[in-house]
């Protein structure tokens, strides 16, 4: 219990330090939002209308007080109005969860289904031709860049096949798949080797030796006995690259016109939708302590050994 | 001479990739002597020619050379990405140092700030900086160097705490050594190789970050040649011209890989556990 206190305690710091310095930046940036606000608006941008407006948004308070009143509204579960969209941002961030959290789902299935079954096999034949193949697969897959990858599955399958869209305004199925494999592939070249990993871990342990020596076939030593014992740290594993996948993808959502939150905040960066992008930090940073958080818990679910100590 | 030649003989591997580095490098610093044409100079009734004998790699919407610009872009990428390794492992060593040497107060309040560095995706992060503080070689470099020194601060201070109480040092105290004796004739060197392997082996992934940044346009700005923002310009000719995403994401595998390649070859040999 206490462990979990501080945990939380931890999370609540990161939180208010990543605000604060998101909000530092965003003060100190160029650019007078009062005057961005007006221009979107199509106003005649007159002194005194940006005296007023400047007066409305707060803006002429101290930085410290502006930080307060930033932090009292999200408090209250307002994040600011989008200076570009004219839209609350938590309704301009949900928009873009959808699909980002689409394309996540979609990746991980297409991880779990490329790098279990070459992690296993080329664990398995440690040292023998699958293994130097999946070895060497990885190591391209990990030095090449994923927008890169992008571009050129993009170039094939969507300009040249025609197989798919090549640019997604709405989040649809078709439009998701080249996204997801780009993604896929990068992740699964760094899960492919941890699940090798693991899974060789396991291989090496006595009970395997003893299954062997009772004369269980391979086969059934490794889904019945391996396979379970190597599950735990694989979903740990899984689930911080869920974290990355709703976090860090803004640049494949870039290069597919994606509707995620990624590309709404790269836009917000572009437009110097300042509240817009300061509520984007907030929401990942959230997001990814919360699956993090998530993922430990899971962890002390599924491992006896840790359950029983906390009993 | 000999010993040399011994070295290369015992380290195959680790040599081969030095010497590719070393080519890389090279380019690099001779860059302006490599390239056949102006990397900058444009030259409009040559825009977007298909590959050919005079421009094997086409050129631009500008009418330059993608080959000279590629030639050009090994250096821009090599400067920051070799500044960029250098200023993390340096902040990073120096916030380890002091925290794990001298705990504390300051060590309380330096790793709290690691620990929400690294809570925290860091590339979300250099995006919103790089691109709120305007893009710019300078901005991508800092924007950077603030999301990735916690990883060599927690490292090097864990490095520290175990040296601290190691006999030798405590002999050092004992015998009256100076506290900055003790950490340049000590700590640092014990910690210098183990903050050499990580920072070798993070040269690629920064690379990449670097090239990803200056993609979205928050990085390197026109007419500098970037890969990364090579590769944002080739996108609108994306039907047209393929070869503007082609060659310049190439580069940056194949050099990413052989950095790659090399970080390791380097930890297997100054990191005995590990080989």
């Amino acid at each position: 219990m206490k462990r979990l206190g501080n945990r939380l305690m931890q999370m609540l710091i990161t939180l208010i330090g990543v605000s604060f310095l998101t909000f530092c930046l965003t003060y100190i940036a160029p650019g007078d939002p009062a005057a961005m606000v007006l221009e979107a608006g199509d106003h005649m941008v007159s002194e005194e209308l940006l005296e007023q407006t400047r007066e409305e948004m707060g803006l002429n308070k101290p930085f410290l007080v502006q930080y307060g009143n930033w932090v009292g509204g999200l408090l209250k579960g307002d994040m600011g109005i989008s200076y570009s969209a004219k839209k609350p941002v938590a309704e301009k961030l949900a928009e873009g969860f959808v699909g980002t959290f689409f394309l996540a789902v979609v990746t991980v299935i297409f991880v779990l289904i490329i790098s279990l079954p070459l992690g296993i096999w080329s664990a398995v034949r440690q040292n023998e031709w699958p293994d130097y193949l999946v070895r060497v697969c990885s190591f391209i897959g990990v030095s090449m860049p994923n927008f890169w990858l992008g571009l050129m599955l993009l170039y094939i399958f969507g300009l040249k096949l025609r197989l798919f869209p090549i640019t997604s305004s709405s989040v649809t199925l078709s439009g998701v798949v080249l996204p997801a494999v780009t993604l896929a592939i990068y992740q699964s070249t760094k899960y492919v080797r941890q699940v090798r990993t693991v899974i060789l871990d396991e291989l090496h342990q006595d009970y395997v030796i003893g299954a062997r020596a009772r004369g269980l076939s391979e086969r059934v030593i490794l889904w019945k006995h391996v396979l379970p014992n190597a599950l735990l740290p694989l979903i740990t594993l899984l689930g911080m690259s869920i974290g990355w996948l709703l976090g860090g993808v803004a640049v494949v959502e870039i290069v597919f016109s994606w509707p995620g939150i990624g590309n709404t905040a790269v836009h917000a960066i572009m437009m110097r939708d300042y509240p817009l992008v300061e509520g984007f930090v907030l929401w990942i940073a959230i997001c990814y302590m919360v699956i993090n958080f998530l993922v430990d818990l899971s962890y002390a679910y599924l491992d006896p050994k840790l359950k029983r100590g906390e009993k | 001479m000999e010993e040399k030649i011994n070295f290369i003989k015992t380290h195959k591997t680790f040599s081969l990739y030095t010497f590719l580095v070393s080519v890389i490098l090279l380019i690099a610093v001779l860059a302006p002597y490599l390239a056949p044409y102006d990397p900058m100079a444009g030259n409009m009734k040559m825009a977007l020619q298909n590959p050919s004998i005079d421009h094997f790699m086409g050129t631009d919407k500008l009418g330059r050379d993608t080959f000279s610009r590629i030639i050009a872009g090994t250096q821009v990428s090599m400067f920051m990405t070799i500044t960029l390794v250098i200023l993390v492992a340096l902040v990073g060593s120096v916030i380890g140092v002091v925290s794990g040497y001298f705990g504390g107060k300051i060590e309380t309040v330096l790793m709290r700030f690691a620990d929400m560095m690294l809570a925290f995706p860091g590339v979300v992060l250099a995006i919103a900086i790089a691109g709120i503080l305007g893009g710019s070689v300078i901005n991508t470099i800092l924007a950077l160097l603030v999301v990735s020194w916690a990883k060599y601060a927690r490292l090097v201070r864990s490095l520290v705490i175990k040296l601290r109480h190691s006999d030798f040092i405590t002999a050092a105290k004992v015998n009256g050594a100076k506290t900055k004796d003790v950490l340049t004739r000590h700590v640092i060197p014990n910690i210098l190789p183990m903050v050499v392997i990580t920072g070798a082996m993070d040269i690629g992934t920064m690379m990449m970050e670097i090239a990803g940044l200056s993609f979205l346009g928050f990085g390197a700005q026109p007419p500098t040649p970037e890969w990364g923002l090579m590769l944002n310009e080739g996108r609108q000719y994306f039907g047209t011209a393929p070869h503007l995403m082609l060659y310049p994401g190439f580069a940056i595998f194949i050099v990413v890989a052989i950095f790659n390649l090399w970080g390791d070859a380097l930890r297997d040999l100054l990191d005995p556990r590990k080989s």
